[in-house]
């Protein structure tokens, strides 16, 4: 037998492989170093820093819109670059209003606002004339927000875009009351003066599909001039990437990719600065399986056309 | 939890009645969540809450539109009534025989959601995207900058390359979806090149989408290894 008869049906027996053998390796490339614990250097890109810019620039006491627009199916991209965006806003002593245009969004906000908690509910905090329950407070670090002052949830509209309509114009159109307490949002202190949405000076989506952060650009930030910026899921990231190049978009994060590189900027390196390492060496494989698949359909192409001849 | 990532991920090997058991609980639950959902979220509160018809029901105390215009008050909230017609009309495409009439609040939406995106798309997708398309070929602030901000690989492509990869992608995209003439000589040539810009956008676009799926993935290992296991934390 010929070296080139080995090598052809080498050739061919991978073309042949069984893909449950190409799962089980990328499920041993996805698992190995998780126990592992190893890191990773993690390039920061120019689109990721401008939106960690956008944020830095804001001023003490500004007030940011964060849409959550995910449910659970996508908590593995988002929600570390949530998490990561309410540290960062904590931090700068930054306002937040959380709503969703996804039923679920706000929950997950919730979710995330709990993850980062460092005091349990339930728990009860005196400040002087006020007893706040342990939910209304979040601590984060040497800081401590309150419900109502510092943050509120409004919840989920239905309406989609349509809801970004209509806050163009009117905020209590659209959310009358809070998620939390079914309140009216003007006897919360954080609402005051905050009429229409050109009244916050940024709008955070972070967004898995429709409704999300293409509608964001096309109704807040073209219509009522607001600027925004944005973290996405990797699949949907190359839609939005031509706002970016326009100006439509004060910054954006693409996958978990992107929000390792948040966390890098942050200092705040977490769940997926963790995940990086795993996600490296399932690529990595990806490309050598396309690679190899490749080069072993060209190598045995001649050979396939004889044998149907 | 884990039994059901364990039954949707046991498909991988071949497909089994565990599988098929866990999807059809996926299907099942998501079905009622969403209906509950819409219901809680969207009919009550907007519909029902809006008109007084629960009040009407005796099941909430605020009073809704039927409320106030029926006592002579002028409530804006009264024209809900023709969502709720249209509603309905939509829920008789149930009934074979006047199924027609669903045909009538369907071009309602078909017709309002052309009409706002007609602008919406023209503003943000076209105009925005032509004018960021009329650039100098050579970036001569980036260029300028660059001493400044630090020479690195991808800022070095921005500066001396992105403008004019991003007006010969454009260009020549356009052409190849020109069908009006056959693409033969300079125009094919532009064609070609278009659909060398096409296949990395496709390739840029499934990269991600490989990127996305093992995210999603880590993220059940997470949980597989983490929360229920508590091998990871």
């Amino acid at each position: 037998m010929s070296n080139g008869s080995v090598g052809q049906k080498l050739f061919q027996a991978l073309l042949r492989i069984d893909r449950r053998i190409i799962f089980l390796v990328i499920f041993l490339a996805l698992s190995i170093p998780i126990f592992l614990r190893l890191k990773i250097d993690i390039t920061v890109t120019q689109e990721v820093r401008l939106f960690y810019n956008t944020v830095e620039a804001l001023s003490s006491g500004s007030r940011v819109l964060l849409s959550f627009d995910y449910d659970p199916g996508s908590e593995p991209e988002l929600q570390p670059m949530a998490e990561t965006g309410f540290r960062h806003l904590i931090k700068n002593h930054i306002k937040f209003i959380i709503m969703g245009l996804w039923p679920q969004g706000p929950m997950q906000a919730n979710k995330a606002l709990a993850n980062i908690n460092q005091i349990h509910e339930g728990f009860l905090v005196d400040k002087g004339d006020t007893l706040y329950f342990g939910r209304d407070l979040i601590v984060v670090g040497p800081d401590t927000i309150r419900y109502g002052v510092d943050f509120i949830n409004l919840g989920f509209q239905a309406g989609n875009e349509l809801v970004i309509q209509r806050m163009g114009s009117s905020i209590r159109a659209a959310f009358a009351n809070d998620a939390r307490y079914g309140r009216s949002i003007d006897q919360f202190q954080i609402m005051n003066g905050l009429n229409k949405l050109s009244d916050f000076d940024f709008v955070i989506n972070w967004s898995a599909g429709y409704p999300g952060t293409v509608e964001w650009v096309q109704f807040a930030v073209d219509r009522f001039h607001v600027p925004c910026g944005a973290g996405n899921t990797a699949v949907q990231a190359p839609q939005v990437y031509p706002y970016l190049d326009t100006g439509q978009l004060s910054g954006l994060m693409g996958g978990m990719k992107g929000g390792a590189e948040y966390e890098q900027l942050t200092g705040m390196r977490a769940k997926a600065t963790m995940a990086m390492v795993s996600q490296t060496a399932a690529h990595i494989f990806v490309v050598l399986f396309i690679v190899i698949g490749n080069l072993a359909y060209f190598m045995t192409r001649g050979k396939m056309k004889e044998g149907r001849a | 939890m884990f039994w059901d990532t364990f039954g949707i991920v046991s498909f991988l090997y071949h497909d089994n009645p565990v599988y098929k058991f866990c999807e059809s609980l996926f299907v099942g639950i998501s079905a009622g969540y969403w209906f509950v959902s819409l219901y809680y979220q969207n009919l009550l509160p907007k519909l029902f809450d809006n008109l007084g018809i629960t009040k009407m029901l005796g099941l909430s105390n605020n009073d809704g539109a039927f409320q106030h215009v029926f006592s002579g008050q002028w409530d804006d909230r009264i024209w809900y009534v023709l969502a709720g017609i249209l509603a309905i009309m939509m829920l008789l495409r149930l009934v074979s025989k006047v199924g027609w009439i669903s045909r009538w609040p369907l071009a309602v939406v078909v017709g309002s959601t052309a009409g706002l995106y007609m602008i919406t798309y023209f503003q943000s997708n076209f105009l925005s995207q032509l004018q960021n398309t009329v650039i100098p070929l050579i970036a001569i602030g980036r260029i300028r900058a660059l001493p400044s901000v630090g020479l690195t690989a991808d800022l070095f492509f921005a500066a001396y390359l992105g403008n004019l990869v991003l007006i010969i992608g454009t260009l020549t995209g356009l052409v190849y979806f020109y069908f009006s003439k056959e693409h033969k000589g300079a125009l094919g040539g532009a064609a070609k090149i278009g659909i060398y810009f096409l296949m990395i956008t496709f390739g840029a676009s499934f990269g991600y989408t490989v990127m996305s799926r093992m995210s999603l993935l880590i993220g059940r290992l997470y949980f597989l290894f983490g929360d229920w296991m508590g091998i990871v934390r």
